[in-house]
């Protein structure tokens, strides 16, 4: 216990010291919670449309008055043929053109029903399917209008239409914000204590200090036990400063379930974490190495986390994939318990799996610390 | 007592493809200043790391001040003082810090021991504020000294102390050692300068994992089998490559401004009178040529197997 003191007391020492680590426990948390879920928004908008009217009626004009009035699109060109729009769609001016056909007015007031083609720029994925959907939406809201309005109504309705009218349940504005923020934490306090940790101690190995440290009676288990610690006190730290700190005051979210809950797994989560970079520590030799090791696990946790895709639409093969991903677990835990109010019951199967983790990380770790030493 | 025991240790790297020691046995008295004499990669790093309980000899058995370096490793490291060659200590802690951790996980006190390592410490306490990292290399190493020492180490084992040092602070460091001596502890040095061989009680001279002797320096230098001589003129490579053609001359070493050279027939003065005469007649102008005794380094090369 006297040796852990000594051991830990020195950590802490190096720790403060660190003018840049410092700065990267307190700073960099709050900075990137404050520009990051503002920043990573599925809110797209400023989609940029070509629109090709071969018509020039009132209906064609009142279609492009209610898209640009819907606020998601800005006009960047009009023109009467679709080569010259599509050249425009060619060096990348405009995302999406859209075309009106001639007679459009005529067809719709003969109630022979007319087509308008949309084209897009399918390069950035998100943004086409995005601006198809927003573009789609409109074009039938046009259409049901015109029909209400100009259209002779008939007696009885040809087909019972069935409107649905969504309505969102623990995020009821659908802010993305409130959903991005906590798992943004977790990245946070993922990326701070393991990698951070790991770091840390081939640190040691690099600069010949573990040698020095071999030969003294610190036991193993004081050496990395003494390296734990301060990591994991980072985290509960930094997740803190994330959640009652920005998250509250800024972004007024409050976490609806119960914070010993959140904290509880948090602690487990942490042990895990560590073990994972106690592992990459001990296939490492040099800062370089464990930090390109990092940044691989660090891709594969964020874009296997749910974090901006959720788990359910991947294939088979990815979800499991993403169940061995510890951080799958915990974005949703928090979300589970900050926005559902999720008691520790609810989430008895992710505590269950993280505490195996944090088992299964840290027995390797070990194992294999032995093994290289 | 023998402080430090290897029996026929042997220990290599790469599944064998490198062999760092080999069949290396040695005894080490308590209260000795030991040299570990040879040139880079002669495997003087692996020997201490085995005596450390840092490395596991392949095969072969170790013991420090009587106990196994295998079997009773906790003890070895709380009574032996490691300095690598290379500064390992914590380049973000001052002078003052790094002293006082080392001394707490030896479970002793800077004040307890001050005496032991004052005469050290009094060059950089001055600087104990300093992160040790902005020390100069002088300074490091007697800081490096210092933490190997706090917890009065029975042996204490220096790899290569003195290398990359400038003269003053080698031959300040050599004087430091001999007075740590003087308190009883036993002392195995590691360096790649020949010259400082002469400082040990003992030395052993090691090339490729192998020890060629071990002996006092004096004893070494008195077991040089032939007589040397130093010539030299005012040409010395084309010198050094007519000494190498005449069939008279066994071995010719460059050896700063001279060149040391040995006879094949014993060296009597009508030969030498006669090497001279023929090397004149080559064009070399201010011959000269002396006896003169062997230094370790003539004994190294001499008993490097060919």
């Amino acid at each position: 216990m006297r040796t852990l003191r000594f051991l830990l007391q020195k950590e802490f020492l190096q720790i403060f010291r660190n003018k840049i680590i410092l700065r990267i426990i307190v700073v960099l948390p709050v900075m990137q919670l404050l520009i990051l879920p503002l920043a990573a928004d599925y809110e797209i908008k400023n989609i940029r449309i070509s629109i090709v009217d071969h018509d020039r009626s009132a209906y064609s004009r009142q279609l492009i008055n209610n898209i640009v009035a819907s606020g998601y699109f800005s006009i960047n060109d009009y023109s009467a043929a679709f080569e010259q729009s599509f050249e425009e769609f060619q060096k990348d001016h405009s995302d999406l053109i859209l075309e009106i056909p001639a007679r459009f007015e005529a067809d719709i007031a003969n109630q022979k029903g007319s087509e308008v083609l949309i084209a897009l720029n399918a390069i950035n994925g998100v943004k086409a399917s995005v601006g198809s959907t927003y573009l789609s939406r409109i074009i039938g809201a046009f259409n049901a209008d015109i029909r209400f309005r100009d259209l002779p109504q008939p007696r009885y309705p040809a087909v019972a239409a069935i409107e649905v009218v969504p309505q969102f349940w623990y995020n009821p504005l659908m802010k993305y914000r409130v959903f991005m923020v906590p798992g943004i934490l977790v990245m946070l306090v993922t990326a701070m204590a393991s990698f951070m940790c790991a770091l840390n101690i081939v640190k040691e190995k690099e600069g010949g200090t573990i040698e020095q440290i071999n030969v003294t009676p610190i036991r193993k288990y004081h050496f990395i036990l003494a390296k734990l610690i301060p990591f994991w006190v980072i985290g509960m730290f930094v997740f803190t400063l994330g959640l009652l700190g920005v998250a509250r005051l800024v972004y007024g979210i409050v976490p609806v379930g119960s914070l010993l809950t959140l904290y509880a797994f948090l602690a487990v989560y942490l042990v895990a974490m560590l073990g994972v970079g106690l592992i990459i520590s001990t296939y490492s030799a040099t800062q370089q190495q464990s930090m390109s090791l990092a940044f691989f696990f660090m891709m594969i946790f964020i874009l296997m986390g749910g974090l901006f895709t959720p788990v359910d639409s991947m294939p088979e093969w990815a979800q499991w994939i993403a169940r061995a991903n510890p951080v799958a677990y915990f974005i949703e835990v928090v979300r589970l318990v900050v926005l559902k109010g999720s008691s520790f019951y609810d989430i008895r199967g992710h505590f269950l799996v993280i505490t195996g983790m944090a088992l299964f990380f840290n027995v390797w770790a070990v194992w294999n610390y032995r093994k290289t030493s | 007592m023998k402080d430090v025991v290897l029996e026929h240790i042997t220990k290599s790297y790469n599944k064998g493809a490198v062999r760092a020691v080999e069949d290396v046995s040695l005894e080490v008295d308590k209260g000795e200043l030991f040299g570990l004499i040879g040139p880079d990669g002669a495997g003087k790093t692996s020997i201490f790391r085995i005596l450390t309980t840092l490395l596991l000899a392949d095969s072969g058995s170790a013991a420090v001040h009587g106990f196994d370096v295998v079997k009773d490793f906790r003890a070895i490291r709380s009574r032996v003082g490691y300095m690598p060659g290379r500064f390992s200590l914590y380049q973000d802690l001052t002078v003052e810090e790094n002293l006082s951790f080392f001394a707490t996980v030896f479970n002793t006190s800077i004040q307890e021991n001050y005496d032991l390592i004052k005469d050290i410490y009094e060059h950089i306490e001055p600087f104990k504020k300093r992160r040790a990292g902005k020390l100069s290399g002088g300074m490091k190493q007697k800081l490096a000294l210092c933490c190997a020492l706090i917890h009065r180490p029975e042996v204490l084992f220096l790899d290569e102390p003195t290398t990359g040092v400038d003269a003053v602070s080698r031959k300040e460091f050599w004087g430091m050692l001999r007075r740590l001596k003087e308190q009883g502890i036993t002392i195995l040095v590691s360096t790649p300068y020949m010259d400082e061989a002469t400082l040990c009680e003992r030395i052993a001279l090691i090339q490729n994992g192998r020890i060629m002797s071990v002996e006092t320096p004096d004893n070494i230098i008195a077991s040089y089998p032939h007589a040397l001589y130093a010539i030299r003129s005012e040409n010395m490579n084309a010198l050094l490559h007519d000494l190498r053609r005449a069939g008279e001359v066994a071995s010719s070493h460059s050896f700063g401004d001279h060149h040391h050279i040995t006879f094949r027939a014993g060296g009597e003065e009508a030969v030498q009178q006669n090497l001279l005469q023929r090397l004149r007649e080559a064009g070399h102008r201010e011959l000269s040529l002396q006896p003169i005794r062997p230094t370790i380094e003539d004994c190294f090369i001499q008993q490097m197997p060919a």
